[in-house]
């Protein structure tokens, strides 16, 4: 009682707030910013928020909040476009929304994928803010209840989805899973600052690979080069069928469905230090553990676009939680904010939620609004949106990859992203046509940090307290939470293995030789071998444990397909490999000279510059690869540089710079 | 905006050569911004406290330089602020339109010989020095050991969050050994945020924030009883010396309670250490820098529109949630700020590198 006491006023105080014209005025202002910089992907909230800072400070507090908490809200909304018709992953928010939010786009029914997301977000958006204005009061004592072993556990349960996405054979998502592991150790190491498969001669190595460049890299450049090597349409039949209305009616068909996952994403966002990057794989995992029929998961099926967009909205709200209460960011978008906040004169911490519940409304219902506004305006555009998949694919590839090349690129604006995007894309281009698990890397990559760090932590701690008695040690180990989230990754990964092969329906892979898919998994061997050999000679134990542990797991992996591969004939789905019949194998053009295309950009933007080359690109693709006239060359040269141009501009970004740069002073943009 | 940078650039190289060539020895040139774009660099994401400080003095500076141009800051992050810095000493603005931001993640890397490190702090022009103070603080039960000395603490084991062993968590670090106190840092806690959270959740049973943020969220704390202050780091007078921190008159300084402390001492080469590594992270952590290349005159004129900001009458309340209480320093007293903060004795480096490869097992090579 005592609680409604004083939430019920704060909360009349902050719709008042809300609802005022020019509060409302810049809560769309936010969200029809965020929605222009969400779509490009690679580019979050934090670019958004950035391009707003600066106008922060003295602004009036409650219009600047409006402006900032739009702008965030609708991120993770708009990143889907991407996701559902490109197949790219847009933010780290919905890479599982591509696994069958892209299938769907393919078979044309774009306009539903892309509205049934859309539908759940919103849905998500609204029943996270729901949750937390009740939740904010009392949620102190539960965040609190999630020390590091129980984050552990939650790293764990992400990791048993591989389980699910392990593909046709669960060893050969089980060393997927393992690879993108160690590729996440690449770097200095998180606690003792060890270097691992790096040396300080090359400092980008020494940094880690970001998840914007993997994310491309694994998802988007072999999706783009295997569309643009059968010279068709994103849609298949080149038409659109499912129109957007339906997208609505599937998800109010799978109400619970988005319930469910809605509220996943607000318990894994309340918890500090996740981030979001657990979140989708979570909610797309248990969509697929709960559907009846699993056949069609990965294909297109409707359910795994609106389970994990339910849950990546809702997460957002729920990241606010740790955000006000303990001035905590949940991710780097909410640290961005509170930065925001701080130029406005409010500080988040306890403190704002007891005083300053009214404003603490004010945040979480303005993000609900600037939820329902968002999605409603992506539900509009979804249907001539997604027209774009009937355009001659050919035609909308070079945008891409220059939209790709310059998203990857703010990961450090470094020529070695350049490198490192074209090189993480030949790993995706190699891992989808050896039908190995590209989810299970992507999420071995994800949560290598994580896992590591926590398990460390968890480790030393875990080992002073048992100093301090045996019974304190077991009690901090073996939480109520600890166990519970245990048993469920228990389960997650039994009933994975057991239900996979059911996701893949009946379709068989194609097989060739014995000889492509064997040298691939030799040189993974070879990776994962020299991985542990270079981690064994680090001095510290805590900076080598880990990749020496998901080494040997991994070589251990590797050993039983070595041997299985020795002893299965050349038709076992072991030797899988997609240049060798369905479409890929027919396709009019082939793979590397396709992937040469893009290397052209990229080789080509490191000798003259990225806006010098991307002239050079377009114009010579489209007029020898695409065939096209001259002029109509020249027209969409023109329109890509165009815009280019003006994203960098207004968004103050650089453009990579080649040799040429560094020897002549070049006028902008050819910087 | 860009374009407008280098036209404007060229032009002015241009009248300047006009100027040398018809009457060389002219009088000083008033340095004007209108129209211009300057661009602050700090080394670090958006994410982070640097940011906070860069976005609070970017409009402020706008309005105080000669001009009002526009000020944007830029975002250099990656190994772990040096890869911006190796970047900021290649450039060669001379024009002001180029400021870098670095804090004192960027200065130890310096101080401790990384091999990262391809900057020199005695190339760049020092405008600004800001300050940053630090409390440490125990839980209840283990405060209520604590009165002004720690020799009641030695025999415990004490755990804490820390983010990496040669960041600034090396003062804290250090000043505990120095106690003769038994602290057992547990490394890769993302920010000092998460730290406070692992003793607020009982896992670790000593921590340190910065001033801002103890204010913000140790202070309710310790008003519920779930927090006792132990000491600050202090803060230096004019004559650089260790004075209690003005944000915390009533909690005394590690200075003081290592006086009180058997075993610790406050002169010798440990001591050295720690005061050199402290200035360099707190007292003197966040600094302003032109290049090497700017000019007299634009030097000037960024002294004269940081002393102009510091004298707002509102600076004060303006800078207190982002900032803190401390003092920003300009002119002589910035410059004097660089030395201490980047100059430390030969034995006193010595002893903390041999110290983070004895204890912690670190090496920086």
């Amino acid at each position: 009682m005592d609680l409604f006491a004083t939430a019920l006023p704060a909360l009349g105080e902050a719709l008042a707030l809300i609802c005022q014209p020019a509060q409302l005025g810049f809560l769309c202002l936010g969200v029809l910013l965020g929605l222009s910089v969400g779509v490009f992907p690679g580019l979050g909230g934090i670019a958004g928020l950035s391009l707003v800072l600066p106008f922060m400070f003295g602004m009036d507090p409650v219009s600047g909040l409006a402006l900032m908490v739009g702008l965030v809200a609708v991120v993770p909304t708009s990143d889907t476009f991407a996701s559902v018709l490109l197949g790219i992953p847009g933010s780290s928010a919905s890479q599982a929304t591509v696994l069958d939010g892209f299938p769907l786009a393919k078979k044309g029914e774009a306009a539903r994928a892309l509205s049934a997301a859309f539908v759940s977000s919103l849905f998500g958006g609204l029943l996270g803010a729901c949750v937390l204005t009740v939740f904010i009061l009392i949620a102190r004592p539960l965040i609190l209840a999630f020390g590091l072993p129980e984050m552990l556990m939650i790293t764990l349960l992400g990791l048993s989805m591989v389980a699910i996405l392990a593909g046709r054979l669960p060893l050969k998502g089980v060393v997927a899973a393992c690879f993108g592991l160690m590729v996440g150790t690449i770097g200095e190491a998180g606690p003792g600052g060890s270097l691992r498969m790096a040396t300080y001669d090359l400092p980008y190595l020494a940094d880690g690979f970001s998840l914007v460049i993997v994310g491309l890299g694994i998802f988007a450049i072999p999706e783009i080069v295997a569309l643009l090597r059968q010279d068709q349409a994103i849609s298949k039949s080149g038409g659109l069928g499912k129109g957007w209305l339906d997208g609505v009616r599937d998800w109010y068909a799978n109400i619970w469905l988005s319930v469910r996952s809605s509220i996943i994403g607000v318990i894994v966002g309340v918890i500090p230090g996740l981030g979001g990057a657990v979140v989708d794989w979570i909610a797309y995992g248990m969509t697929v553990q709960f559907a009846k029929d699993k056949s069609r998961f990965g294909q297109g099926d409707i359910r795994g676009v609106i389970g994990p967009e339910s849950s990546n909205n809702a997460k957002e709200g729920g990241g606010l939680v740790p955000t006000l209460i303990f001035g905590i960011p949940g991710s780097g978008s909410m640290a961005v904010f509170l930065g925001g906040l701080a130029l406005l004169g409010y500080d988040a911490g306890p403190h704002m939620v007891r005083y300053e519940l009214d404003l603490t409304y004010t945040i979480v219902w303005s993000l609900a609004l600037a939820n329902v506004l968002g999605a409603g305006l992506c539900i509009l555009m979804s249907g001539p949106i997604a027209r774009m998949t009937t355009i001659r694919f050919t035609l909308v590839a070079p945008f891409l990859f220059m939209v790709i090349a310059f998203a990857a690129f703010q990961s450090r604006q470094s020529l070695g992203d350049l490198a490192a995007l074209m090189g993480i894309g030949i790993i995706g281009i190699l891992l989808r046509r050896f039908d190995w698990s590209r989810p299970a890397f992507l999420i071995g990559f994800v949560l290598s940090h994580q896992a590591e760090n926590f398990a460390n932590m968890a480790n030393q701690i875990a080992g002073a307290k048992f100093r301090q008695g045996f019974l304190i040690g077991l009690e901090y180990i073996g939480s109520p939470i600890v166990i519970g989230i245990f048993v469920l990754t228990i389960v997650s990964v039994v009933l994975g293995i057991r239900q996979s092969r059911a996701m893949m329906g009946d379709t068989e892979a194609p097989t060739g030789s014995k000889r492509a898919p064997l040298i691939f998994l030799l040189c993974v061997t070879a990776y994962l071998a020299i991985s542990v050999i270079n981690a064994s000679t680090i001095s510290l134990v805590s900076d080598k444990i880990f990749p020496i542990t998901v080494g040997l797991v991994g070589l251990l992996g590797c050993s039983a397909l070595l041997i299985r591969m020795r002893l299965a004939s050349e038709r076992d789905a072991i030797f899988a490999d997609f240049e060798r019949g369905g479409e890929d194998g027919s396709a009019p053009h082939g793979l590397w000279w396709t992937l040469a295309w893009f290397a052209f950009l990229l080789v080509l933007a490191s000798l003259v510059g990225f806006v010098a080359a991307l002239t050079v690109f377009f114009l010579a693709f489209l007029r020898i690869r695409a065939g096209l006239s001259w002029p109509r060359a020249i027209l969409l040269s023109v329109i890509a540089i165009a815009s280019m141009c003006a994203l960098g501009g207004i968004l103050g970004r650089d453009f990579p710079a080649g040799l040429l740069q560094s020897t002549v002073a070049l006028p902008w943009p050819l910087t | 905006m860009k374009t407008e940078k280098i036209l404007g650039r060229s032009l002015a190289a241009m009248l300047a050569g006009v100027c040398l060539a018809s009457y060389a020895p002219s009088a000083r040139a008033e340095v004007d911004f209108a129209g211009k774009t300057v661009e602050f660099v700090i080394p670090f994401a958006e994410s982070g406290g640097s940011a906070r400080w860069a976005n609070f003095f970017a409009p402020l500076l706008s309005e105080a330089l000669p001009g009002n141009p526009t000020v944007v800051v830029r975002y250099r992050p990656g190994g772990g602020s040096t890869t911006g810095a190796n970047w900021f000493q290649r450039q060669t603005t001379d024009d002001g339109t180029l400021i870098f931001g670095p804090s004192g993640s960027t200065q130890f890397p310096y101080l401790l010989d990384d091999p990262r490190v391809q900057y020199e702090y005695d190339d760049w022009q020092v405008v600004l020095a800001s300050g940053v103070g630090g409390v440490a603080y125990l839980p209840p039960e283990l405060g209520a050991k604590f009165d002004g000395d720690a020799d009641d603490l030695k025999g415990i084991e004490f755990i804490w969050g820390a983010q990496g062993a040669t960041g600034l968590d090396l003062v804290p670090n250090l000043a505990w050994k120095m106690l003769g106190m038994n602290v057992q840092p547990v490394f890769g806690v993302e920010g000092r945020g998460a730290g406070r959270l692992m003793f607020e959740r009982g896992e670790a049973n000593i921590d340190y924030q910065t001033s801002p943020a103890y204010l913000k969220s140790v202070v309710p704390m310790v008003e519920a009883g779930r927090a006792v202050p132990m000491m600050s780091w202090g803060a230096l007078d004019d004559e650089g010396n260790i004075v209690r921190d003005p944000s915390f008159p009533e909690i005394p300084t590690f200075k003081e309670v290592c006086e009180a402390t058997e075993g610790c001492e406050t002169s010798g080469v440990a001591w050295d250490a720690w005061k050199a590594f402290f200035i360099s992270g707190f007292a003197a952590q966040k600094m302003v820098f032109l290049p090497k290349t700017a000019s007299a005159e634009v030097v000037a004129a960024y002294e004269k529109a940081f002393k102009d900001i510091i004298a707002r009458p509102d600076f004060a309340e303006l800078s207190e949630s982002t900032l803190g209480a401390y003092p920003q320093m300009t002119g002589k007293g910035a410059e004097k700020a660089k030395v201490m903060a980047t100059k430390v004795p030969a034995e006193a480096k010595a002893f903390v590198i041999k110290w983070l490869q004895d204890d912690y097992g670190v090496s920086l090579k």
